[in-house]
């Protein structure tokens, strides 16, 4: 459970949430002049600008825009040929709202549902100054800028239902804290360069003390005391270069470091100040000729664990994926002008713990390989069909033979 | 209409790409391939409870949940993953007993060393001037079906002084057994001990007794059973249930006995002939049978574990001066054989063999054997290289 229900009531929530998808009100917005915001497709959008750079309904004379996605799908799964049988899940129900505050003043917010209300948190709610376009201000609930995917994670976007691995699994998905920082880009001719860097709350002694029994950074996330004080007392600062050539792709660069253990409360020292390092490299690219489009991202992790504290959790991690994304038509179909159909592949790579065991010297296991045929239809580009087989080979810490597991995923995901 | 067809071909495409896939799901492996699962005949009750262990058995133990401050694993299955023998990652050290009068070091943290530690504390450091040995974990299947067998078996199966002469020696692990286990039906005791037969020096009167000491020696975890914390060596509130260690306890007496493999091969059925001409029989006794059980499939029934459940002199080789109860520090209980040939799909895909893993194959674990199997060392060595082949694909086979 992420967060704060305490900020937004429930109820208030919920009965905002009714507002925006009960068609029989959104009609009668649009007939009142409500008008949707579509996507920005221009060439000088990069990664850092997706969280702006969603389908948002707005009324002419109301300062604030509303907009969301879901995500929904079925999923049977058979590891080792033992299968838990056919489940449909509601994955996430996402709101977000945006408020012009004043010139120069704006700010949003993305609230989020998982599977059902099991999970309820605001990702992200943020107030930016814009006060140049290379220099801009950022504070409240901020998503820490490393690689690609954790920024520009809506449903919608993407042609499978799993979110790739090394984003979700290795690193934090979503992955949000209290901070502040800049933000900026700059142009010239076909280039576009961005930056971003924050000081915010960050890790806590789960990512090495969890149920997974692995060092895990996203069990960072069900520490709820992130957002109102740092485990360590040091801020962990996330920063991120992205330079983008409108004509071959965006390139983007990112670190997060700092202090993720509580060395010392009440002045007396419990240990010693134990870091958290991450650095990951994201790639976007769409091939002309073919109109074949690539999004992937690698990341490396080192974690200081104790020498005398058990080898399952490692210290030093990696992960990559690819996305290939290939349209085989766009054209009408049944009242649908651009309906797209995609064929499209991912591969995932994460390992858990790189090294070797002090015992005997021999290999850590402890990682996960998984190709992902897909293929997705969309009627619009803001709503998504998609069908995804995924077949996985993950070895244990000893890397004693894979568990090899294959899994149908049928669903879809659309903004609203 | 037109506009209809690549939607009618896409979800054409869907279906033949469906069924396509389907073909690609992972089969599950021959039930004669894994080590884990249960025995055949448990009712529906009881296959709920198998459950329930199975899954106290995976639990991960955390800070919040107690492991430590100091431990060796943080959780059943790091030493014992997939049911199977442990690897030098999960090595045990126990100190502190170099003779039959009890652990001298039990004040400085004996018997068993825990050398990991929870961050912010330091872990054990062994004692000073104590004797120690280092152990790999067994597997533990089909341990229910070892739990059942009588101690008059056990005693019928032991000569002690040898009086048939042909140098082998078994004898009961005579020992004293803490409060909380429940006799065993028609348990036998001389002068106010019992027959003990888990762990590797058979010190552990049942899996109780076995489970409760791995809880708290293993992982640092407290429970009524064990109650006192390795680390502050204080009586602490239990941080395990009752109820999650009799599930473990379940969990174990009811996984299946490994089932045998390629036993219509002619190497497989020569090498078991050669396993008895050379006397390898007389201490891992192929066949024994269990009395009752509560549990019904475990109850009266012939099993294959090549173990006699005895203690054995194995020679100064495998003698590393630490014992535990009433052994001597060159008794060894003899390990059972089943499931031998699946041991390294648990190890990494290498076999760890004998206590402590330092044989890296069969025959090597064969060729470390002394003592009372000396002669069967002897013979082994002097068989051809065919029959040496045979035999080891026989072990291989159990």
């Amino acid at each position: 459970m992420k967060t704060f229900i305490s900020i937004f009531p429930k109820q208030l929530i919920l009965g905002f949430l009714l507002l925006a998808i009960t068609g029989e009100l959104h009609s009668q917005v649009i007939d009142s002049g409500i008008t949707r915001t579509p996507v920005d497709t221009s060439k000088s959008m990069l990664n850092m600008d997706a969280v702006y750079n969603r389908p948002f309904l707005s009324g002419a004379k109301m300062p604030v825009a509303v907009g969301g996605y879901l995500e929904a799908n079925s999923i049977h799964s058979t590891e080792d040929g033992v299968s838990e049988g056919l489940s449909f899940q509601a994955r996430r129900m996402t709101i977000f709202m945006s408020a012009s505050i004043a010139k120069r003043i704006k700010f949003l917010t993305e609230i989020e549902y998982e599977d059902g209300t099991k999970e309820i948190g605001i990702e992200f709610a943020a107030m930016d100054v814009a006060l140049h376009p290379v220099f801009n201000f950022r504070g409240g609930i901020i998503m820490n800028p490393i690689g690609a995917f954790n920024q520009n994670h809506d449903g919608p976007k993407w042609e499978f239902v799993e979110r790739p691995d090394v984003a979700a699994n290795l690193l934090p998905a979503t992955w949000s804290n209290a901070g502040f920082g800049l933000y900026g880009k700059t142009h010239k001719g076909d280039w576009v360069l961005g930056y971003e860097a924050y000081l915010t709350n960050g890790f806590n002694n789960n990512i090495i003390d969890n149920q997974e029994n692995k060092t895990f950074l996203p069990a960072a996330k069900e520490n709820e005391e992130r957002f109102e004080e740092s485990n360590s007392g040091k801020p962990l600062m996330t920063g991120k270069i992205a330079i983008k050539n409108r004509n071959i792709g965006e390139i983007g660069f990112s670190y997060m470091g700092g202090i993720y253990n509580k060395f010392e409360e009440d002045g007396l020292v419990l240990d010693q100040k134990r870091r958290i390092d991450v650095l990951a490299i994201d790639l976007s690219t769409t091939i002309k000729k073919t109109g074949t489009y690539l999004v992937g991202e690698v990341a490396f992790i080192w974690v200081d664990v104790p020498s005398t504290y058990t080898q399952q959790y490692g210290n030093k991690q990696r992960g990559a994926y690819i996305d290939i994304v290939q349209p085989v038509f766009k054209r009408k179909i049944l009242d649908w002008e651009n309906a797209t159909l995609n064929l499209a592949a991912r591969f995932d790579y994460v390992d858990w713990n790189v090294g070797t065991f002090n015992e005997n010297n021999a290999d850590i296991g402890d990682e996960l390989w998984a190709i992902s045929p897909a293929i997705s239809f969309r009627p619009t580009s803001q709503s998504v069909f998609r069908m995804n087989y995924r077949y996985q080979w993950q070895k244990d810490i000893l890397n004693n033979p894979a568990a090899k597991t294959a899994t149908w995923l049928f669903g879809f995901s659309t903004y609203f | 209409m037109k506009n209809e067809y690549p939607l009618f071909s896409g979800a054409l495409f869907l279906i033949v790409f469906v069924f396509a896939c389907q073909q690609t799901a992972p089969l599950a492996p021959e039930e004669n391939e894994l080590l884990d699962g249960p025995t055949e005949g448990l009712s529906t009750e009881q296959q709920g409870q198998f459950l329930k262990g199975d899954q106290a058995f995976a639990e991960v133990f955390t800070i919040e949940k107690g492991l430590g401050p100091i431990f060796v694993a943080n959780q059943c299955s790091s030493c014992h993953a997939g049911d199977g023998k442990g690897t030098p990652f999960v090595k045990f050290t126990r100190f502190g007993q170099p003779d039959t009068l009890g652990n001298q070091f039990l004040n400085l943290g004996g018997p068993q060393l825990q050398h990991k530690a929870i961050p912010g504390y330091q872990p054990e450091q062994l004692p000073a001037g104590a004797t120690f040995t280092e152990l790999v974990a067994p597997a533990v299947t089909g341990l229910g079906f070892l739990d059942a067998v009588s101690d008059a078996d056990l005693i019928e199966l032991s000569d002690p002084d040898d009086a048939n002469g042909d140098g082998i020696s078994g004898r009961p692990h005579w020992n004293n057994i803490p409060d909380y286990v429940t006799l065993r039906p028609n348990t036998i005791s001389k002068n106010g001990m019992y027959i003990t037969r888990f762990g590797k020096k058979g010190g552990a009167y049942d899996l109780l007794h076995q489970t409760s000491g791995a809880y708290n020696q293993d992982m640092g975890i407290t429970s009524d059973f064990e109650p006192v914390d390795p680390y502050s060596r204080l009586e602490t509130d239990p941080e395990v249930s009752i109820q999650t260690v009799q599930d473990v306890v379940f969990y174990l007496k009811t996984l299946k006995a490994p089932i045998p493999r390629n036993q219509d091969d002619p190497d497989v059925i020569s090498g078991d002939l050669i396993f008895s001409q050379i006397k390898c029989a007389s201490c891992h006794t192929p066949t024994l049978k269990t009395g009752f059980s509560p549990i019904d499939p475990l109850s009266n029934k012939e099993f294959h574990p090549f173990s006699d459940l005895l203690l054995h002199d194995m020679g100064t080789d495998l003698d590393d001066g630490y014992t535990e109860g009433f052994a001597l520090t060159a008794e060894w209980k003899t390990p059972p054989l089943w499931g031998l040939g699946l041991s390294k799909d648990a190890q990494g895909g290498s076999y760890f063999l004998l206590h402590d893993g330092r044989a890296t194959s069969i025959e090597e674990a064969i060729l470390l054997h002394g003592g009372e199997a000396e002669q069967s060392k002897t013979n082994y060595a002097e068989l051809s290289e065919t029959e040496k082949q045979q035999l080891i694909k026989f072990l291989g086979s159990l």
